[in-house]
């Protein structure tokens, strides 16, 4: 699995990915929390970090697709995929090695954003006053958002051999699950009802945890959804012929 | 495992193009956990003639220099047996004997195994061939035995300095049939004791004309594979 791992982390760089992905998420980010009038925490007036943490799910549905959508996908198109199946080595290290490169890239991108934590907490009034529970909170909840992104990127690239195809299933995926079920829960005759549609949707547990509540239930919800979209993969992955 | 064991040149021999040579031959290396994965490396690019190559991408590498870098990382953990399937396709003349030489080469110490369409490779190189039709097993000889099979006959090429009568090669003991080609003549003869060559030399003191290209024809494989195959 290591091996598998380095290999994968070692393309991003040497493709030009992850140098990629991490300047247009954090120029985004960026320009939305410090720049752009309408967001900026300094027109805003409070020292949380709700900029960020709102707008990274939707930033990472486009970055997280677009980092995963090859794992698979290119593997089979080129034929290198049957090189690495015959090496011994096991399927799940196989696919264990691209979600943890894809991770770890993704956690390596968020990093840098820790910075608006140290500024904002200076920002404040009096200085240091910042809730860091939350924030906190709100960081484990976005890498394990990340971390269904990211499950669900690799499952659809290996449904596919063609990137584009794993790129939008992948989106499409991210998406439904993201926001869909709070969406649903908004229709007039489901809004009255008990029955918490919204509880199956990432967008309620990343709510959740944001406030700086870890809840063992929300953790189980994350964990089960990547575990669920890993499994996916090893049964699609498993199912092939030759 | 029996992966472990095994050194595998798919057919059209995919490769990583966006990895170095050593990063690749190290990743598969450290896929086998191999150890002493540099002096291995080393071992395997000096096999594989890759020394000049080493620095670079593989992307950048042509089609022979990108099939060996594929013998190179089927060959890194040192398998006991080499599965390679079509080693020489789409390589010019100058690379597929170099990589016919490396195969005899690693066949001395390893079991190697081949698939290919090329029959004249399996004549230089096999020692064992397999000839499969429509996934049927129609031939498993050594490869001297099946170039024999389905024949009870000999062909000679031979050809005189003066004119000869056609109807003397005929009446020769054990000639079946002789054909006029370009200058001389195919006899087809029975297998077994016929001495044809002496008979030939003796016809041509006969006739006072000399002998200038005399030649035993061997059935060549493809012979074989059309007769297996077609019926």
């Amino acid at each position: 699995m290591r091996s598998v791992l380095i290999k994968e982390f070692r393309s991003f760089l040497s493709l030009l990915i992850a140098y990629v992905v991490m300047v247009v998420f954090l120029l985004i980010t960026g320009l939305m929390t410090w720049v752009f009038e309408d967001f900026s925490i300094l027109n805003n007036g409070y020292a949380n970090m709700d900029v960020l943490f709102n707008i990274a799910p939707w930033i990472f549905i486009f970055l997280v697709s677009a980092i995963t959508m090859r794992s698979f996908s290119e593997e089979k198109k080129v034929g290198t995929l049957e090189t690495l199946t015959t090496k011994p080595l096991k399927d799940m290290d196989i696919i264990m090695g691209k979600y943890l490169a894809c991770l770890l890239l993704v956690i390596i991108t968020i990093l840098p954003t820790l910075i608006y934590y140290y500024s904002v907490s200076q920002l404040g009034s009096p200085q240091g006053n910042i809730d860091t529970g939350a924030v906190i909170g709100s960081y484990i909840g976005l890498i394990f958002l990340a971390g269904i992104y990211v499950a669900i990127g690799i499952f659809s690239s290996s449904i596919t051999d063609n990137q584009i195809v794993a790129f939008i299933i992948s989106m499409f995926l991210c998406f439904f699950f993201y926001q869909a079920f709070d969406m649903i829960k908004s229709i007039s005759f489901l809004r009255n009802s008990d029955f918490g549609i919204d509880w199956f949707g990432i967008g309620y547990h990343y709510r959740n945890i944001s406030f700086g509540k870890i809840d063992t239930r929300n953790i189980v919800y994350f964990l089960s959804m990547i575990s669920l979209f890993i499994f996916l993969t090893k049964a699609v992955f498993s199912s092939r012929k030759w | 495992m029996v992966r472990k064991s095994i050194g595998y040149l798919p057919e059209h021999n995919p490769l990583y193009l966006d990895m170095y040579i050593k990063e690749y031959l190290g990743f598969v290396a450290q896929v086998f956990q191999v150890k002493n994965v540099n002096k291995r490396i080393k071992e395997c690019i000096e096999l594989t003639g890759l020394g000049l190559e080493q620095k670079k991408q593989i992307g950048q590498l042509s089609k022979g220099f990108r099939q060996r870098v594929g013998l190179a990382q089927a060959l890194i953990h040192n398998p006991d047996v080499l599965i390679l399937d079509e080693p020489t396709s789409g390589l010019d003349p100058n690379q597929v004997v170099e990589i016919r030489n490396l195969i005899s080469t690693l066949g001395k110490e390893k079991t190697v195994m081949l698939s290919t369409h090329q029959l004249n490779e399996v004549e230089a190189i096999c020692s064992k061939a397999i000839i499969i039709n429509h996934g049927k097993l129609v031939a498993d000889k050594p490869t001297s035995e099946l170039k024999q099979y389905g024949r009870d006959s000999t062909s000679f090429y031979v050809q005189f300095t003066g004119a000869m009568d056609i109807t003397k090669l005929e009446n020769i003991n054990g000639v079946e049939s002789v054909k006029k080609e370009d200058d001389g003549f195919i006899l087809n003869c029975k297998k077994g004791d016929f001495a044809i060559q002496e008979s030939l030399f003796s016809l041509a003191v006969e006739n006072s004309t000399s002998i200038i290209t005399l030649q035993q024809r061997d059935n060549s494989l493809e012979d074989v594979f059309k007769t297996l195959t077609q019926s």
